[in-house]
């Protein structure tokens, strides 16, 4: 049995539906990621998972127990970083680390081959205060205390929102060497570069999964052609791409526009003739392959 | 496993530097400050005089009222005009104004009153204060000549005050008591609630609520450190009480110690309901803030109870700090043992218990 099975999980606030029928399996050892920008519903999702939050209907399993009727037994074995980091400020991260091992009643000493590699980081300032670490820092110390009573599936709510580019990739890094030891892994992000780092991805957005796949065939079904486009003036460019009829959508991308294309009509000459009408200079226009975050865009269109 | 919640929940409370210092300096501070702050005795009252008589009656009248410790002879001023301004400026309280004829009537045996005006913008000290003028004055006559009736009535009426079990009306013995029952509140009624939240706000209970712990035991781990701070600061309170103003209980402690017990759990009930409804630091304070308030002018602490209008003396009522204040006075002030005091101790038990079941049924509709 797969170690997290969901099934049709709905659930509302009010009027707003933030998750309208999610279903996934994630299977043992496998980097999950749910990848959607902020609003989603991914930590909703997260928190049904992990017991904190009641689903409207549906429901969920972790290691064949229920997420409602089994909570108590699921408290034992899943480790949870919630987005925001909220261990105790006050307290030093030796005695964070300490703490939820006693609440688990084990110890650091006990598990600590399980954290050493991630510890061993943040261990020259165990005497510091939580709070007075850096960001990258509180992500290890938080992953370490998620991970201290060895549980079989982690829940990783956005952990490198807010991260130094560095401290993400060691981060990614490790999430690579606990799946080696076997743990599941399902974590969430807004930041599309990381899709590639996990086994299979969920792309999310307004509490309705758009596909469920690996980043590779994700980007391989993309069934559009891609091209960047740069001219001496990017916002006009972006509206004036937009207004073009060969052109099907446009979007800004870093320092960059990505526009798809209608296949039929497209013709590189005769674009860079009408943007040059319209005032642009320096036009440059190119095929490129597509990312996960260009897949993105185009189903969040559909 | 519960121990660590406990040893984590102290290592807290003793690192806040602010919390260990209003754990502990307040409640001192609280008992060395409050009872001369809220002293209801009204002392030096100042009078300015308008002698019109200028009389050797009338200056031994001056010299008697200025001699007196309640008065302060602020100023003569030679009108009523220039009186006002007195008070207008807040250089005095009450005017005097002595008859032209004073001295002269008086021994004929026809006295003619003395005119007190008093600025009654603090309505207690203004009638207060003219009622105690008006008490040295009639003093001042009677002693003169002995057969002349007091202004006020034809008949002299001498009562003999016999005050019980406060023999000396000492203030501070009526104020400590109930002093203790605010440290209480705020302690283990409101302390408790804000770390509550605090973690709420932190996202810390987010964490806590995936482990093993229940929340039954997290709750109580957070309300324990609070009673055995609370205990040992009434402890100190009684001790400050007894080393400061000679202040100990007429009856036994333990009773105080019991009362104090049930109170310390309804006030945490209490506490408990409002950490359900708040959802961050700011929105805690102003609630506790609101019922501090309402709850202490209910309680009976500065103002008796019985001369509330009738229907704030049924809000009294639900008000639990009102039972705990009248048995600390009644043990500190008459001796009285549990035996006189079922219905205070029935009262404080069943808001106990009605407290901590809204507790638990508002957190469970939240949940």
């Amino acid at each position: 049995m797969n170690p997290i099975i969901a099934k049709d999980i709905k659930r509302s606030y009010g009027k707003v539906e933030a998750l309208k029928g999610i279903s996934f399996e994630v299977s043992k050892g496998e980097i999950f990621g749910i990848i959607g920008p902020d609003g989603a519903g991914k930590t909703t999702l997260f928190r049904i998972l992990s017991t904190l939050l009641l689903a409207d209907s549906g429901e969920a399993k972790i290691d064949g127990f229920d997420v409602i009727k089994d909570y108590k037994a699921i408290r034992q074995i899943v480790g949870y970083m919630p987005g925001r980091f909220s261990l105790y400020q006050d307290l030093s991260v030796e005695e964070n680390i300490n703490f939820f091992a006693k609440l688990f009643n084990t110890s650091l000493k006990e598990n600590y081959y399980l954290v050493e590699e991630i510890y061993r980081h943040i261990e020259p300032f165990k005497k510091r205060r939580a709070g007075a670490l850096s960001g990258g820092m509180k992500q290890k110390l938080a992953l370490s205390c998620a991970l201290i009573h060895k549980p079989s599936v982690l829940f990783l709510d956005e952990p490198t929102t807010g991260v130094d580019p560095v401290s993400r990739k060691e981060f990614w890094h490790m999430l690579k060497m606990l799946k080696a030891q076997g743990i599941t892994i399902l974590v969430s992000t807004p930041y599309m570069d990381e899709a590639s780092l996990c086994n299979r991805v969920a792309l999310i957005q307004e509490g309705s999964f758009l596909d469920i796949d690996t980043p590779e065939n994700i980007v391989n079904k993309f069934d559009q052609e891609i091209w960047s486009a740069n001219s001496n003036n990017m916002p006009k460019l972006l509206i004036d791409l937009r207004n073009l009829k060969e052109i099907k959508s446009a979007f800004a991308f870093g320092d960059t526009n990505h526009i798809t294309i209608d296949k039929e009509t497209f013709n590189k000459e005769i674009i860079e003739e009408k943007l040059k009408s319209l005032g642009h200079k320096d036009i440059i226009l190119k095929g490129i392959k597509p990312t996960i975050e260009d897949c993105f865009m185009e189903l969040a269109k559909k | 496993m519960f121990r660590y919640l406990l040893e984590k929940e102290f290592k807290l409370i003793f690192r806040n530097k602010i919390f260990v210092a209003i754990i502990f300096v307040f409640p001192i501070m609280a008992l060395i400050l409050m009872p001369f702050a809220a002293n209801f005795e009204i002392k030096h009252t100042r009078v300015t005089v308008i002698d019109n008589d200028h009389s050797s009656y009338s200056s031994q009248l001056i010299n008697r009222i200025s001699s007196n410790k309640y008065f302060q002879l602020s100023s003569i001023s030679t009108n009523y005009s220039s009186a006002k301004d007195e008070i207008e400026k807040n250089d005095a309280d009450v005017i005097l104004t002595i008859d032209k004829d004073f001295e002269k009537n008086f021994i004929n045996g026809k006295p003619t009153l003395p005119i007190i005006s008093a600025n009654a913008v603090n309505g207690m000290k203004g009638s207060i204060g003219a009622a105690y003028l008006m008490n040295c004055i009639n003093e001042f006559l009677s002693d003169k000549k002995p057969s002349i009736a007091p202004i006020q009535s034809t008949y002299q009426l001498k009562v003999a005050e016999n005050y019980l079990y406060n023999k000396t009306l000492n203030y501070k013995l009526f104020m400590v008591p109930a002093l203790m029952v605010m440290l209480l509140t705020i302690i283990c009624g409101f302390l408790p609630a804000l770390n509550i939240v605090g973690e709420k706000e932190n996202g810390t209970i987010e964490q806590i609520n995936v482990t093993p712990i229940s929340r039954f035991y997290f709750i109580l781990s957070k309300l324990i450190p609070y009673w055995i701070i609370g205990t040992f600061v009434i402890s100190i309170g009684f001790l400050v009480a007894w080393v400061l103003y000679g202040i100990t209980p007429s009856g036994n402690i333990l009773v105080c110690y019991l009362f104090s017990f049930v109170f310390i759990l309804t006030v945490s009930g209490l506490g408990l309901i409002l950490s359900n409804y708040a959802h961050t630091y700011h929105q805690a304070m102003f609630m506790m803030f609101f019922f501090l308030i309402i709850l202490i002018l209910m309680s009976g602490l500065f103002t008796p109870i019985r001369s509330m209008p009738e229907w704030t003396q049924w809000i009294a009522k639900v008000s639990p700090l009102r039972y705990y204040i009248e048995a600390m006075r009644a043990v500190y002030i008459k001796g009285s043992g549990v035996s006189n005091l079922i219905p205070q101790l029935t009262y404080l038990t069943s808001f106990a218990i009605i407290f901590n079941l809204i507790a638990v049924w508002s957190y469970r509709k939240k949940n």
